[in-house]
């Protein structure tokens, strides 16, 4: 008997998530599948020789804390909207939004200091790859801010509060993912160099 | 628990009060929202695209069936394309080959058919008023469509389509310089399929999501149906994948239009260097595999799914093995994203990688092997009711077989030196996917047309429609095996140019024939299809006496499918032949408490519980209905 309340039990509940919070789990892995597939290729191409050696900038080691910091600082905003702190959540937001800009700006600095090491997007794959991933990184980023834009609006229109969560939450989800997959990129940066 | 179920009942007349107003003809066939209207539109422009998929393979077997025929009645329509000769174009010849194969993959095999049936199956079959977010849904066909426009805008553009076949190997794809095709018609190959991967990915999440989320009470995985199964594991496998192929292709973009050297290393074109340098074409291969290879059972999964359901429907008789079907499902989709590399023994890859590919693929034996036998052991005394769905369904368990058995030889990379690109290939790949799946598509198609319609198709012409493909199916392919045997490649303009396959003139002729009286036969399904759409006779609600639920909506189901409550479900999908069953079905949607007579000892025990829910339920609605 008591098997077969449980598995009565599973039957009523398939799953509690929200569907559209699911769907954007699912697009988090199609992304992780295209980073795989870029990064597994960079380390076939690697593995085949004729690859230039150079310094990876500095700079992504701010960029990396920015990132995180921002991330932090969007928890903040979450937990503030939790508690009704609309304030507070405003100001995460803000913060949150001028971060990511500031990463996305730092990132574009990469760029300059990468040409200064005379590494181009065209010549040796081993800088190619490095603009794809950066650029490609960025771009999804870029969705993420607008994403962050939206919420930060709703924000204003006084949607966002502890009864209606789903779309911060989404937000929240999203840029915590973009965070971790540009300190995923960097790490395997330093590793495979 | 009951608070729960208050929130679902809330939910599922809201849904079905907000479906209410009556649409016009813009947002109802057109921008539909509807996931069966998205079907029918996937099917419909799959079947439009079958049509040029298969004439395009018509133009190119008069070449190789018919080297000396003068094609000059094919200016009209070929133009510049029939030389002063009246020969075809070699390149063109090129391109109608990659045509024929992206068409057909991705078009006909991957939209109309995982399209077509997902969209129109899930929801229904799952007991949902629709798709986890329609919007999406509508957006996924709307990009399809978009990239079908671009792909076929590109088969008349003045340096032709894409020409480099449809696996678009880089160099040949990345240097316009190359052959003709890789001009704009690689780059429009390109943009078409961007938008395909969007659509697909867009259409996967929301299948999943649906699978998942939307399932009506009762319907745990346990109880879902098979074709259900195939869909979400399909679905699961282009999510992983498709993402892939988008990677390689946009570093090919990058390649072809900025300069860079991803795939592209010290080349000569015409005599002249080329400046790029340290690419690997090679890792093209390996990032197209990667999705090339699930994209198979991509395409062959959602056959499988159909023809579990139509074959046990029309033995009468359950599944035989259901938990195995889905575990060897399961494995197959597990397996294929680690055997890409059999496709690629010969590309100078290291041979010990090679011998573990193999080793890998050869085990997708056992899953296949698994599945064959429950069809056949389905079949194995059953009341057999040969519908012409029922045929086509065994009509790919043939292919799946004769085709599955040529697999084992190309899968060892010792006869693969040999085997390798020659027609030995394109006969396996047709049978076991081509032909497979297509006979998956016509049989959910036949099956599904009166849910799809409200008519039946006529079953006279179904059945001719049948022998006519399905011997021509044979006689196309299985002379193709000798062929590739010989050694003769694929994709080679001519036969008549080599001493060794001369000889093979008959039996190229011989194929060509039965490749124009295949394809002519598909017009009298095509007729079939639109008459019966008017003019067919009218369905029953059930016409196959099944079991699943979309045989309990209303014969033409309005957006929301169920007028009043979703059904809920009470037993798996296979309940055909009981014993002791008045019946010889149980529809899903029939309490384990109303049939004592057949009840089996631990059904019997789970009515108790059953019943308890059931009044539980009873008085939630009660105290809901006071509320109103």
């Amino acid at each position: 008997m008591e098997r077969e309340l449980k598995y009565i039990d599973i039957v009523e509940q398939p799953i509690s998530m929200h569907p559209k919070k699911f769907a954007l789990w699912l697009f988090m892995v199609t992304v992780v599948m295209l980073f795989a597939a870029w990064t597994s290729a960079y380390i076939v191409r690697q593995a085949e020789g004729n690859w230039l050696e150079y310094d990876l900038p500095e700079i992504f080691w701010y960029t990396s804390g920015v990132v995180v910091l921002s991330s932090v600082v969007l928890q903040w905003a979450y937990y503030s909207a939790k508690k009704d702190n609309l304030v507070n959540l405003r100001i995460g937001m803000v913060i949150t939004v001028a971060l990511g800009i500031a990463f996305l700006v730092g990132q574009w600095y990469s760029w300059v200091a990468l040409v200064d090491r005379e590494v181009f997007f065209v010549g040796n794959p081993a800088g190619s790859f490095l603009y794809v991933i950066t650029g490609m990184h960025a771009l999804h980023l870029i969705s993420g801010l607008l994403f962050l834009i939206i919420v930060l609006i709703s924000t204003f229109r006084l949607k966002v509060h502890s009864q209606s969560m789903n779309t911060m939450e989404m937000a929240t989800t999203y840029w915590h993912f973009l965070g971790g997959l540009w300190l995923y990129l960097f790490m395997f940066l330093l590793l495979n160099h | 628990m009951a608070t729960a179920s208050v929130a679902h009942h809330d939910a599922a007349h809201h849904d079905h009060h907000e479906h209410e107003h009556h649409d016009n003809f813009i947002t109802k066939y057109i921008f539909t929202q509807d996931h069966k209207m998205i079907g029918k539109q996937f099917l419909v422009t799959g079947i439009f695209w079958a049509l040029i998929g298969g004439f395009l393979s018509i133009l190119f077997r008069l070449q190789l069936g018919f080297p000396d025929m003068n094609l000059e009645f094919l200016r009209p329509l070929l133009g510049g394309w029939i030389d002063e000769g009246g020969k075809l174009d070699p390149t063109f010849y090129l391109a109608l080959v990659t045509m024929h194969g992206t068409i057909m993959v991705f078009f006909v095999l991957t939209a109309g058919l995982s399209g077509t049936f997902s969209n129109f199956l899930i929801p229904l079959q799952i007991g949902a008023r629709d798709m986890a977010s329609g919007f999406m849904n509508m957006l996924s066909y709307w990009f399809f469509f978009l990239s079908s426009v671009v792909m076929f805008i590109s088969l008349f553009i003045k340096t032709g389509p894409a020409g480099g076949g449809w696996v678009v190997y880089p160099p040949l794809s990345a240097l316009e310089q190359a052959i003709p095709g890789s001009g704009l018609g690689m780059t429009l190959w390109l943009v078409a399929m961007t938008f395909f991967i969007a659509s697909s990915l867009l259409g996967g999440i929301n299948y999943i999501t649906t699978v998942i989320n939307l399932r009506t009470k009762g319907m745990s995985f346990s109880r879902l149906p098979l074709t259900i199964w195939a869909f979400f594991l399909t679905a699961v496998i282009g999510l992983l994948s498709f993402p892939v192929l988008f990677a390689a292709a946009l570093l090919l973009v990058f390649d072809r239009s900025f300069g860079t050297s991803f795939y592209l290393s010290d080349i000569y074109v015409a005599g002249e260097a080329l400046p790029n340098t340290g690419g690997s074409p090679v890792l093209f291969q390996h990032l197209f595999w990667f999705l090339g290879h699930p994209e198979v059972y991509i395409v062959l999964l959602p056959a499988l799914g159909i023809t579990s359901e139509v074959i046990a429907t029309n033995s009468r008789k359950p599944i035989f093995g259901y938990k195995a079907m889905i575990i060897s499902m399961l494995g197959i989709t597990i397996l294929s994203f680690i055997v890409w590399a059999h496709h690629m023994f010969v590309s100078g890859m290291n041979p010990f990688l090679g011998s573990i590919f193999m080793f890998l693929t050869l085990i997708i034996a056992v899953p296949s092997a698994v599945k064959v036998f429950n069809y056949l052991t389905t079949l194995w005394r059953g009341n057999l009711i040969f519908t012409p769905g029922m045929l086509f369904s065994i009509g790919l368990v043939s292919f799946f077989i004769s085709g599955g058995l040529t697999g084992i030889f190309l899968g060892n990379s010792a006869i693969d030196i040999q085997l390798h690109d020659t027609y030995f290939v394109v006969a396996h790949f047709h049978l076991v996917m081509g032909s497979a799946s297509f006979f998956g598509l016509l049989a959910g198609v036949y099956h599904w047309f009166p849910k799809m319609f409200g008519r039946m198709m006529d079953a006279r012409l179904g059945y001719i429609h049948f022998w006519l493909t399905f011997v021509g199916v044979y006689l196309v392919f299985f002379p193709m095996h000798y062929i590739g045997i010989a050694g003769f490649p694929r994709r080679y303009y001519s036969w008549t140019n080599f001493e060794f396959s001369n000889m093979y003139t008959d039996l190229n002729m011989f194929v060509s024939v039965a490749a124009i009286v295949t394809f002519s036969a598909q017009f009298i399904f095509l007729f079939n299809f639109f008459y019966s759409m008017y003019r067919g006779r009218k369905a029953t609600q059930n016409p196959w006496r099944s079991t699943t639920l979309e045989w309990t909506t209303p014969i033409e189901p309005g957006h929301g499918n169920w007028p009043g409550e979703i059904p809920t479900v009470y037993r798996w999908p296979y309940d055909y032949s009981k014993p002791g069953a008045a019946e010889d079905f149980i529809p899903q949607t029939v309490p384990l408490s109303q049939t004592p007579e057949s009840n089996l000892p631990h059904e019997q025990e789970q009515v108790k519980l059953e019943l308890e829910i059931m009044k539980e339920e009873e008085e939630v609605l009660v105290a809901n209905e006071s509320k109103h």
